[in-house]
């Protein structure tokens, strides 16, 4: 066991780092500059030393307080998370876990030679002490490579990568948060050893490699990188630790990660190619993301939380890592790539500018997704979706704002308007107008620019993969219950007792896979937040492929006669492109159309309120050499039998109904006088309404 | 909140964890146990313990029986750890049914042995508890004394760590559970424990992975191939660019008429 050995011989050399977490390969590197490999010491030496330094864990702060320390807004400028710089990893990555260097146990990298990362990027994820505004101290946070938000990305298709993730988590953990750790690259078409899964975590003082290949859906097809319209821009990276991933991300490890292609290239100079958007750019200067997230603090300037199932709502607007920051902008277009990195509040986005007037926010992507056309978003919109940029957790959106007639010297407002009950669905705001408490960040116009703006947003943007062909040839509609409700058929509908976060009447057990599907084929699901009870809305992720949105409706069912009612049957504007979050308001349910390419292995569907999937809302399934299954898991995995809950559609009981493309207006799997519409629990509540 | 509470919570005590929340966060409200014994929920029950917490009520005939002997399973493979450092705490919701002699027979019924003790006192302080152990931020949710009976929490009050399952679970998932909020096991033990999570997946891998080359080989797909030229992604960008010169085109046309 070498590494043991040198992680010996490290503590007894007294390193500063953490026990059981240390710089083990740093010894590694100094054999090979002995070598002679002198750049590649230097390269490494320098990344390792710009790792900011390991704090001490300071205790939970107690008891919760109720409200955060006062703090100024716009004192503090955006920041830009700085760019992962790539590096020669070694030990050199290896096809299979080299579990003898202290790689974590997976199972062989798909693809591994077809896809060969010569471009290579070492991360450690540490503790570090961030400052979140001049008044808070500085605060205990976990981050990728020290920082928080980690650092962002920058890939092209095509170019494969490798990232080794290194737990560097202390051993001595205290408080809220779990040092074993698993990161989830959102969405990324990735094989599924690197894919993240919430079971395959890995403890401090191991690391894992994970490989982005940085191709598109469907390269089996299309070799030998896929098919470009399947081309996804904007992703984030995140820790999905089951049942600790909504305090492992309060705790700061998330962060950003864009790959470009010849359509959108990241520059917006003239002469790159006809089929080159030109978006603005490039990254840092005029195409900035924002990742949104709240977090309530202590006097001592740390992070209260407890269980991650109850991480509170929190009371600071936080953008890239500081509470209320200013962002100066010049007279000309600006590309934001809107992430909203949890762990349960929703957005809603208005643009003002000083006069309180409302300016437009152009969508050219959601969820990383071009869409075909942009799309406007400006509170005086005639389409109720488009009157607020609405992002639910995780969900991201590349909104261009255009600031060309702005007056120098003022300054424009980003304000959320959704005053709502964290984890509901959002509300309008009690009154109009833009009240501080609700300004995300200020935008201040200095002036012109030192060059002409020459990015444009084209009027077509991409066109959609041509679907009909897997339309025609659908296995079958696979049904996705998303409830908070008893589960099992002891549960008592009279007295509700004992309800849980659950789909299709089970909860997550990561040895379980709950669907089988074969590879290479499609599906449409259809996933359902129908049964009284909730007023939760669900964005709901699925990992692997991007979906599209075929239908939408909300349907209200009266609980005394169980006539279902659809009052609501489109698909807003911000769906008709591709996406991988589906979000589930009460009585929502929506059909998507799935492909399952390229790769086996375990993947999930979850609910991506990290509370909720903290709370077990999440199924695995395999994508496997077939044949598809027709039923969700009728057992757990230690053989006790799930007996449904009395759910037409749960638990043991199919979940497949024959494939449709749009739903029909009579639809329903559970016919009137089954038990969910037996349940009075809180049917009778308003809650669905107001929270 | 009892009184006793203001007497305790905010005198240093040197005797609790220094990461732990203390009864300025758990308070430490006094309950019955099932024997008859005066307990403070912080000093009594959390403190320098794994507590294994849920809420149940006898008269729970459906679906508390199951979540039961599911935690009577657990007992067994927590082993002589319960009752030394492992503790699991059965709160009443129904404090006014459940008295520490309803509580005593129905104990007596599933099983418990030491270090598992089932407990009702008054209902504010029950509801308080359960607001600091199962918040879900809804109050309709928060307020029902009906939806907790599925829930288990789990603290390790030596190094504040929080977690959560569901009931009725295997047991055997509910112990590996309660493993996560134990300190970290020693370096060389997690590399032993990495070492054999390996072989697990090699084994599964031998069985799955031939089964996945013969797909990919019977569909024509290349398990490993050198780049070559993306004909098939050109003519999908050349298509696209097509169409949108084409209806960037017509825009114009539409323009240059308006």
């Amino acid at each position: 066991m070498s590494i043991i050995k040198q992680e010996k011989s490290r503590k007894k050399r007294g390193s500063p780092s953490h026990d059981g977490s240390g710089w083990s390969r740093r010894q590694v590197l100094k054999a090979g500059a002995a070598a002679g490999v002198v750049t590649m010491l230097t390269s490494r030496k320098s990344l390792a030393q710009s790792l900011p330094p390991i704090p001490t864990q300071p205790p939970d702060c107690t008891p919760q307080p109720t409200n955060s320390p006062a703090t100024t807004p716009f004192v503090s400028p955006l920041p830009i998370p700085p760019v992962a710089v790539p590096t020669i990893l070694s030990p050199f990555p290896t096809l299979q876990a080299d579990t003898a260097n202290g790689e974590a146990a997976r199972a062989n990298h798909q693809d591994w030679f077809q896809f060969f990362p010569f471009v290579q990027y070492d991360i450690q994820i540490q503790p570090t002490l961030h400052q979140f505004d001049p008044a808070i101290p500085p605060t205990y946070c976990w981050g990728y490579n020290g920082i928080y938000p980690g650092p962002t990305f920058l890939n092209v298709y095509g170019v494969p990568i490798v990232v080794r993730f290194y737990n560097n988590l202390p051993v001595n953990n205290i408080g809220f948060g779990t040092n074993t750790h698993t990161t989830h690259l959102h969405n990324g078409h990735t094989a599924s050893e690197s894919d993240g899964f919430a079971g395959d975590f890995w403890s401090p003082g191991l690391f894992k490699d994970h490989h982005y290949p940085n191709v598109y859906a469907g390269f089996n097809e299309f070799p030998p990188i896929g098919d470009p319209l399947e081309a996804q821009h904007t992703y984030w990276y995140h820790d999905h630790r089951h049942s600790f991933t909504a305090t492992n991300n309060y705790r700061g490890l998330n962060g950003m990660y864009l790959i470009y292609d010849a359509v959108d290239t990241g520059f917006e100079f003239p002469g790159q190619g006809p089929q080159a958007l030109r978006l603005p750019g490039p990254y840092g200067i005029y195409d900035i993301p924002l990742n949104f997230t709240d977090k309530l603090f202590c006097a001592d300037g740390q992070m209260f939380a407890t269980a991650p199932d109850t991480v509170p709502a929190g009371d600071k607007f936080i953008v890239n890592g500081v509470i209320q920051p200013y962002f100066n902008v010049q007279t000309r277009k600006y590309r934001f790539r809107f992430l909203n990195s949890g762990p349960a509040r929703i957005w809603t986005f208005n643009l003002s500018d000083n006069n309180g007037n409302p300016q437009p926010m152009t969508v050219v992507t959601t969820d990383g997704n071009l869409l075909p056309s942009p799309v406007e978003v400006i509170s005086t919109s005639s389409d109720p979706t488009l009157q607020g940029l609405t992002v639910y957790v995780s969900q991201r959106y590349d909104v261009i704002i255009d600031f060309t007639n702005a007056t120098p010297g003022t300054t424009w407002y980003l304000t959320n308007v959704a005053a709502q009950f964290v984890g509901n669905a959002p509300e309008p705001e009690p009154a109009p107008g833009v009240n501080i408490g609700n300004v995300v960040m200020a935008f201040n116009v200095t002036g012109a620019p030192p060059f002409p703006d020459e990015s444009q947003v084209p009027s077509v943007l991409t066109t959609l993969p041509n679907i009909s062909t897997p339309l025609a040839n659908l296995f079958a509609t696979r049904v996705w219950n998303f409830n908070f409700d008893v589960i099992g058929t002891e549960g008592d509908p009279a007295n509700g007792t004992g309800k849980v976060f659950n789909v299709n009447g089970l909860t997550f057990d990561p040895n379980r896979p709950d669907a089988q599907i074969q590879q290479a084929s499609a599906e449409t699901w259809l996933i359902r937040n129908r049964f009284p009870g909730t007023g939760w809305t669900h964005p709901v992720h699925i990992h692997l492929e991007e979906g599209r949105v075929l239908d939408r409706r909300n349907i209200t069912v009266n609980p005394n006669t169980g006539v279902a009612t659809i009052t609501n049957h489109r698909v807003p504007p911000l769906e008709q492109g591709r996406r991988d979050v589906y979000p589930i308001v009460p009585n929502d349910e929506v059909l998507i159309f799935l492909q399952f390419r390229d790769r086996f292995g375990k993947y999930m569907i979850h609910c991506h309120n990290l509370g909720h999937e903290d709370n077990l809302m999440l199924v695995r399934w395999d994508v496997t050499t077939g044949p598809s299954s027709t039923v969700t898991s009728p057992v757990y995995s230690d053989g006790t039998p799930n007996t449904g809950n009395g759910q037409v559609n749960s638990g043991a009981q199919p979940n497949i109904t024959p494939a449709m493309t749009t739903l029909p207006d009579n639809f329903n799997l559970n016919p009137p006088g089954t038990s969910q519409l037996d349940r009075p629990s809180l049917t009778g509540s308003k809650k669905g309404v107001r929270a | 909140m009892n009184r006793r509470e203001l007497l305790t919570c905010h005198l240093p005590d040197k005797s609790r964890p220094a990461a732990s929340l203390g009864p300025r966060y758990y308070t430490n409200a006094v309950f019955h146990t099932h024997e008859g014994k005066r307990v403070r929920f912080y000093d009594d029950l959390i403190k320098g313990k794994i507590s294994i917490i849920n809420f149940m009520f006898a008269s729970c005939d459906k679906y508390c029986p199951r979540s039961i002997a599911c935690l009577a399973k657990l007992q067994d493979l927590l082993g002589d750890r319960l009752g030394r450092d492992m503790f699991m705490y059965s709160f009443t919701l129904k404090p006014d049914m459940d008295t520490p002699e309803v509580l005593a027979a129905y104990a007596k019924g599933n099983g418990a042995r030491r270090g598992w003790y089932f407990l009702t006192g008054d209902e504010y302080d029950l509801t308080s508890i359960r607001f600091k152990l199962f918040r879900l931020d809804d109050p309709l949710v928060d307020f029902s004394v009906d939806v907790h009976a599925s829930m288990l929490r789990i603290i390790n009050d030596n190094n504040s760590q929080w977690t959560s399952w569901v009931l009725p679970d295997p047991p055997r998932l509910i112990r590996e559970v309660i493993s996560w909020v134990e300190p970290t096991k020693p370096f060389a033990e997690r590399v032993r424990e990495n070492a054999a999570a390996q072989v697990e997946i090699d084994r599964e891998s031998a069985v799955i992975a031939p089964k996945w080359a013969a797909y990919k080989r019977a569909h024509g797909w290349r398990e490993s191939t050198t780049p070559r030229q993306n004909s098939e992604g050109t003519k999908r960008l050349k298509e696209l660019l097509a169409v949108r010169s084409k209806q960037q085109a017509s825009l114009r046309r539409a323009a240059s008429i308006l």
